[in-house]
């Protein structure tokens, strides 16, 4: 099997936290990746925030429903026993504790399980989606993220300096480099990606990061 | 059984200057988009709107935003309106911003007789701010307050007569829940049929709740103009392969 990097190796990773069965919701663009590296005999329920248990693949042009659409508006498609919800059920699903995972894109994370991933103030203000409730009613908070900003400045941190969008939620950390389970002890550096070492990562980490005797190998 | 099917100047009679407008949709899909131009025609401004998202440029209250007709807006996201966000930087709009699932409650609150809920979301952000917190049973809640409109503009699939509505699919996206939340409910649909023709099972919003139904006259469920930009967008890289392959 081909050796996959990048944001491919971090939305694999991310696939093996689920369990045949789950209930999940992907923020877009490398969390929503992770259906395409489920692992052999794992089927989740796919929550889009518009209200769809059972989000399916992309359609092709020709096949697209006009009335099927995803969290971001694009054309969609419903599996076969999905279903569909109004707005209040849809954040009942979310905020009542009934998803079982959540992945999340950020802009910044914290060693104390903050993430901020909404806005820079005076710059980006997109608004906030449904990523707050995400974060206050999914137990299992994923963020998939690159390592570091383009500049070059790490993306994990001590304290977030952004505002935040949840406190104290985040439950595991998939870079490019590496696997972090935030603890609350702080950062354990769970796994390796092959191309890194211990040291790679602590030099573009700036958070504090407990480094163990043994270190499982990303993939 | 009274008929609640209006003409598009009937609709449009009902909608004023300053009023607080709850728009149902999702990203400006799935929106009363023959009222919304009506408005823009009729030079309705001054509007103090309610909607899950600013849409976009071209779709549902973002038409309405990029002329310059809603002076405040709460909602959950303006990422895919890059006008809304340039009237806010400019002090132009003012944005209030809810979390997705708290501005879902909020509009139910307003329309469901509640003075509020007590959500989890937000507590450790600035969400805080100005907020009531409290403590039940030992976990931290943020008072958040319902909203009301002075209408409600829905998009619907189906309506019979009488004003009973039906949604096919995701296209329900925030109408259902807006639905409740105003003093006067306009709803355009696809399609209206004779009274008895939509079963008990499939009446999503009773007529009780809608005050009128405009019939739609032009094309039934286009593609928006997102996803004719996307389909040509996929169309001429499709093609410019094929070429490509053939050289």
């Amino acid at each position: 099997m081909e050796r996959l990097t990048g944001r491919a190796l971090i939305a694999s990773r991310c696939a093996k936290f689920f369990k045949n069965g789950d209930f999940v919701n992907l923020g877009i663009g490398v969390p929503l990746m992770c259906v395409n590296y489920l692992p052999e005999g794992v089927d989740i329920w796919l929550e889009a925030e518009i209200g769809t248990v059972g989000s399916g693949a992309v359609p092709k042009w020709e096949n697209v429903d006009v009335d099927v659409i995803d969290a971001g508006g694009q054309p969609a498609s419903i599996i076969k026993g999905g279903s569909v919800y109004d707005h209040e059920t849809s954040f009942a699903f979310i905020r009542g504790g009934h998803i079982d995972a959540a992945v999340l894109g950020t802009l910044q994370v914290d060693e104390e399980g903050n993430i901020a991933n909404w806005t820079i103030p005076g710059k980006f203000v997109p608004g906030m989606g449904g990523a707050m409730d995400l974060c206050a009613g999914v137990k299992k908070i994923i963020v998939a993220t690159d390592h570091c900003e383009k500049s070059g400045k790490s993306k994990i941190l001590k304290k977030c300096t952004l505002p935040l969008t949840g406190a104290n939620c985040v439950t595991d950390i998939v870079t490019e480099k590496c696997y972090f389970e935030v603890t609350s002890n702080g950062l354990l550096l769970k796994e390796l990606a092959k191309d890194y070492t211990v040291e790679d990562v602590l030099a573009c980490t700036e958070a504090d990061v407990i480094v163990p005797d043994k270190i499982g190998v990303m993939e | 059984m009274l008929s609640k099917v209006v003409t598009k100047e009937e609709a449009l009679s009902k909608i004023h200057d300053g009023q607080t407008i709850m728009f149902g949709d999702w990203h400006g899909e799935f929106a009363a988009d023959e009222i919304i131009d009506g408005m823009i025609e009729k030079g309705v401004k001054d509007i103090a709107a309610i909607a899950v998202s600013a849409g976009m440029p071209d779709q549902g209250v973002g038409k309405l935003i990029v002329e310059k007709r809603i002076k405040s807006l709460i909602t959950t996201h303006i990422g895919l309106n890059p006008v809304a966000g340039e009237q806010m930087l400019a002090g132009e709009l003012e944005i209030e911003f809810s979390p997705q699932g708290t501005w879902a409650e909020r509009v139910r609150c307003g329309g469901a007789g509640l003075g509020g809920c007590l959500t989890p979301t937000g507590v450790g952000t600035e969400m805080e701010k100005g907020k009531q917190k409290l403590m039940i049973n030992g976990k931290e809640y943020l008072l958040e307050l319902p909203l009301h409109a002075d209408i409600a503009l829905v998009k619907a699939t189906k309506a019979d007569t009488a004003g009973n509505i039906s949604f096919r699919m995701n296209s329900r996206a925030t109408n259902s829940t807006i639905a409740y939340a105003a003093d006067f409910v306009i709803v355009e649909v696809e399609d209206v049929v004779e009274v008895g023709e939509l079963g008990p099972e499939e009446i999503d919003v009773p007529a009780p709740i809608i005050d009128m139904i405009y019939v739609k006259t032009g094309e039934k469920k286009p593609l928006c103009p997102m996803w004719q930009r996307a389909k040509a967008k996929a169309e001429a890289k499709a093609k410019a392969k094929a070429e490509g392959g053939k050289k």
